[in-house]
């Protein structure tokens, strides 16, 4: 279960912007709504453990996540959240099967290539497993990036603007991908964006003013 | 790049100064003082204890003989210079010789009879030479153009490789050397090379020239009597190894200094032109390194990584400079006239680990800003911006 109590942030001479209290229940799947500039990527960095709100807490499965050491955090993150941005960054000099074997050994897990091969191939490009990120079409770097952020099952999946950068064809598949691995794996699924393409399916709305 | 060529430099320096001591050193160890024809100290040494260079003259055979029997000389081993074979020093010598520089045979015998010749390990080998194979010397200390038809010399033995300038000489006793040119005298005239024995003189006992003694001293006072008297009451002039070498090297190591602070800068060079790439790669990659964070990578980790490249990227170039160094030295050395001074590249040195540690150290120092930043790096601000 995610929650989020009492959070609220400030740049640097800017305004207070706070955010209302939200809980996530396990395995539901929300959607981020608000446009550029209204915090979207702010709420989204402290939800992710990335950057910690002046006022709040921020709990994960009980964690609260900003009361654990730099490196713990930096652990839990690789464990237990998974990241997928609006560009696929992939470490270019490394394969695919290597750029996923290397978010397992950051989590300091160990490495798995049967899971690699599994999420691969439930992504349906197991085929291009040594090839390298600069063969791979947008689309397909897309769901490497999916599989990045699935594999070592992590409790939240976040994705950020995921549809934005791909045309509507590639859109549906990245969204049907989406939902269907947080469904297969029981993981929490939040996706911010302002793409309009991609709100029909959500029920779970988290609105930003 | 500039590494490797900053740790090639610094390489050969090392290893060409290092070689050149130690022949300076090997070739001069048991012989206390040179007694030859005035001139300059520097080439007399030169010429009778490296056989590089030509003699300054000649001396007289009578006084030479005199002063081998002064009361502070322990051993005095006579030189006869002025022939070659093939470019290779013929040198007539006695039993002294073989006593001061511990010569060891390896086939054959000592020369014994006039014309019989022992040669060195090294001459053997380049001019293809076995024991009883015979040769004709030419004149002069070079060249091949005059050589001496009455006589010829035989290979009676072969040394064992000595490691110093004996393995480059062909020794064989004063009286051949004196016949060669007492015959050469009755025939022909032709051109005298600078520098080279003048014999037209007279041909008996009294009129026999040497082209210098080695000498070794009875006591060490000897050191602060005999030079000065031989320099001061005789027609001869009596040189220092030790000294003429030392300032030979120090002559010698005011160019090392001098290419050794130029390597220095291009190593310090090139540890700006490593930390500038790297800090520039550094903001092409924040993206990447930021998103490794999420992974789950510490800020230490990150630290390491960047460090790791700086040493990698140093510890690369110094290898390859080494190995540069090395190769360039023995190309040199296979390129080298002069047989008596020629380097090698097989040789390591133990000093060499200095330059690998220095070549580390400058990946890491080279690599702790960029390091640094990467440590500090703010994720979210990386990460916002798309």
């Amino acid at each position: 279960m995610i929650s989020l109590k009492s959070v609220s942030h400030s740049y640097a001479g800017q305004k207070d912007i706070g955010f209302s209290d939200w809980q996530i229940n396990d395995g539901e799947q929300w959607l981020l709504l608000g446009e550029s500039g209204s915090g979207k990527t702010t709420l989204l960095h402290i939800l992710t453990g990335i950057l910690k709100p002046k006022q709040g807490e921020v709990q994960i499965n009980n964690t609260s996540i900003y009361g654990l050491s730099a490196k713990e955090l930096d652990q839990f993150r690789g464990r237990n959240i998974g990241i997928i941005f609006q560009r696929p960054h992939l470490i270019k000099s490394l394969s695919i099967s290597e750029n996923l074997v290397l978010a397992q050994s950051f989590a300091k897990l160990p490495t798995d290539k049967k899971r690699v091969n599994e999420v691969l191939e439930s992504l349906g490009i197991e085929g291009k497993k040594n090839a390298y990120p600069d063969e791979l079409s947008q689309g397909q770097l897309q769901r490497v990036s999916i599989a990045r952020a699935v594999i070592n099952k992590p409790a939240l999946l976040i994705a950020d603007e995921p549809t934005s950068s791909l045309d509507d064809k590639n859109a549906a598949i990245v969204l049907e991908l989406l939902m269907q691995q947080s469904g297969a794996n029981q993981t929490t699924l939040v996706v911010a964006t302002h793409d309009k393409r991609v709100k029909d399916a959500f029920t779970n709305t988290y609105e930003l003013s | 790049m500039l590494i490797a060529f900053g740790t090639g430099i610094l390489t050969i320096l090392l290893l060409a100064s290092n070689q050149i001591a130690q022949k300076l050193d090997n070739n001069s160890k048991d012989i206390d003082l040179v007694v030859g024809a005035k001139g300059s100290p520097l080439q007399l040494i030169l010429s009778s204890i490296y056989y590089i260079d030509f003699p300054t003259g000649n001396i007289p055979l009578k006084e030479a003989k005199e002063l081998s029997r002064s009361p502070f000389v322990k051993r005095a081993v006579p030189l006869a210079l002025g022939d070659n074979y093939n470019g290779t020093r013929i040198v007539g010598t006695d039993s002294n010789f073989v006593a001061i520089y511990k010569l060891k045979v390896q086939s054959g015998k000592l020369w014994a009879q006039d014309f019989e010749t022992t040669i060195g390990a090294s001459v053997a080998e380049s001019q293809q030479l076995k024991v009883g194979d015979t040769f004709y010397g030419a004149h002069g200390l070079t060249s091949n153009s005059d050589v001496h038809k009455s006589h010829q010399y035989t290979v009676s033995g072969i040394l064992a490789p000595q490691g110093n300038v004996t393995d480059n000489l062909i020794l064989t006793n004063i009286a051949s050397v004196w016949k060669m040119h007492d015959d050469h005298e009755e025939g022909e005239a032709h051109e005298h090379e600078e520098g080279e024995s003048h014999h037209e003189e007279e041909h008996a006992e009294e009129g026999k020239e040497l082209t210098s003694l080695l000498i070794q001293y009875r006591s060490p006072m000897s050191v602060a009597i005999f030079p000065r008297m031989v320099n001061e009451t005789t027609n001869m002039q009596a040189a220092s190894p030790a000294q003429e070498s030392t300032r030979l090297f120090s002559l010698i190591g005011v160019g090392v200094e001098t290419l050794q602070w130029f390597a220095v800068l291009i190593m310090l060079i090139a540890a700006i032109s490593v930390f500038v790439n790297l800090y520039n790669s550094l903001k092409e990659r924040k993206y990447d390194l930021a998103i490794m964070r999420t992974l789950g990578a510490s800020r230490g980790k990150l630290f390491l990584i960047v460090i790791a490249e700086g040493i990698i990227l140093t510890l690369a170039g110094t290898i390859i400079g080494i190995a540069l160094g090395h190769l360039a030295l023995q190309f040199i050395g296979n390129y080298q006239e002069s047989s008596q001074a020629r380097l090698t590249g097989l040789v390591f040195l133990k000093d060499e680990i200095y330059l690998f540690v220095a070549g580390l150290a400058i990946g890491i120092f080279a690599a702790i800003i960029p390091a640094v930043q990467a440590y500090r790096s703010n994720i979210s601000r990386i990460l916002s911006k798309n």
